[in-house]
């Protein structure tokens, strides 16, 4: 019972991480190069471009979410389950969303990529 | 991808390692925190070590936004993995922890799969935007999406 309980705190963390990178990425895709902003406007410029995007503050808002069902998920699971298991399964969940909500031309060479890292995050925690 | 944005991507790497391990010390100091002591955890900023560690986070995170301004998620993302291997390898030369063949494995699988990125395009726009830098081909993305 106490596995189903970590196991659906896993799911919501990794759904609430990629809603929040989805979100943000697509954000700062709108406002532009940061870089070259800071060069043109200066910096407050950016900051209050950044701000001026609602669904900015729609991703930060996943991400906290993700944190507090990360705090949640602590209590319920071991630390050496619900860490691993829900970084690596957030850099597939990603690579997914980015192909279909983001339009990013995710090739062979970024899947290898995503699984190699979900691997190598799982490895490192055992 | 310039020298500066190489910069950025080892800002995410750095701040994200540096910040976390500094709020991990300061949490030793402080102890355990539960739900009846809320006022603890407001009062945990005034440790220097969490508050070092909240400035370098915040760091991490404007350099993380920078990133995804000029790159696509699935190019900074393995970026942000290497924090990982960062720790790992502090631990291990600087605390002398050892570190077992598993997790060098794991090691290993990190930095291929950012190798397997990094040798590829960083932006990969959806629609042809006039401003945008021209983007290296990548030919075996190229010929996936055919």
């Amino acid at each position: 019972m106490k596995d189903l309980y970590a196991w659906s705190a896993i799911g919501i963390i990794v759904l609430a991480s990629t809603t929040g990178d989805v979100l943000l990425s697509y954000s700062m895709k709108r406002v532009g190069d940061v870089g070259e902003l800071w060069k043109r406007r200066g910096i407050l410029a950016v900051i209050g471009r950044v701000l001026a995007t609602p669904t900015f503050a729609l991703g930060l808002m996943a991400m906290g979410v993700a944190f507090y069902s990360l705090l949640f998920g602590l209590s319920w699971g071991n630390l050496s389950l619900v860490v691993p298991a829900s970084a690596s399964l957030t850099f597939v969940a990603n690579a997914v969303a980015a192909r279909i909500f983001l339009r990013e031309r995710v090739g062979r060479r970024r899947w290898i990529a995503a699984l190699l890292v979900a691997g190598g995050v799982v490895l490192m925690a055992v | 991808m310039t020298f500066r944005k190489y910069l950025v991507l080892a800002g995410i790497t750095v701040f994200s390692t540096a910040g976390d391990s500094l709020l991990a010390r300061g949490m030793k100091d402080l102890g355990g925190f539960s739900l009846h002591n809320l006022s603890g955890l407001l009062l945990a900023i005034l440790n220097p070590w969490v508050a070092l560690g909240i400035l370098f986070l915040l760091t991490f995170f404007a350099c993380y936004m920078s990133a995804l301004s000029w790159a696509d998620l699935t190019y900074v993302l393995p970026a942000t993995s290497l924090a990982y291997v960062l720790v790992a390898l502090i631990g291990h030369f600087r605390l002398h922890e050892e570190i077992s063949p598993t997790r060098w494995a794991g090691i290993a699988l990190i930095a291929a799969g950012v190798g397997f990125v990094a040798a590829g395009p960083s932006f990969t726009p959806a629609r042809e935007c006039p401003n945008s830098p021209s983007a290296p081909r990548d030919t075996v993305s190229l010929e996936v999406k055919s």
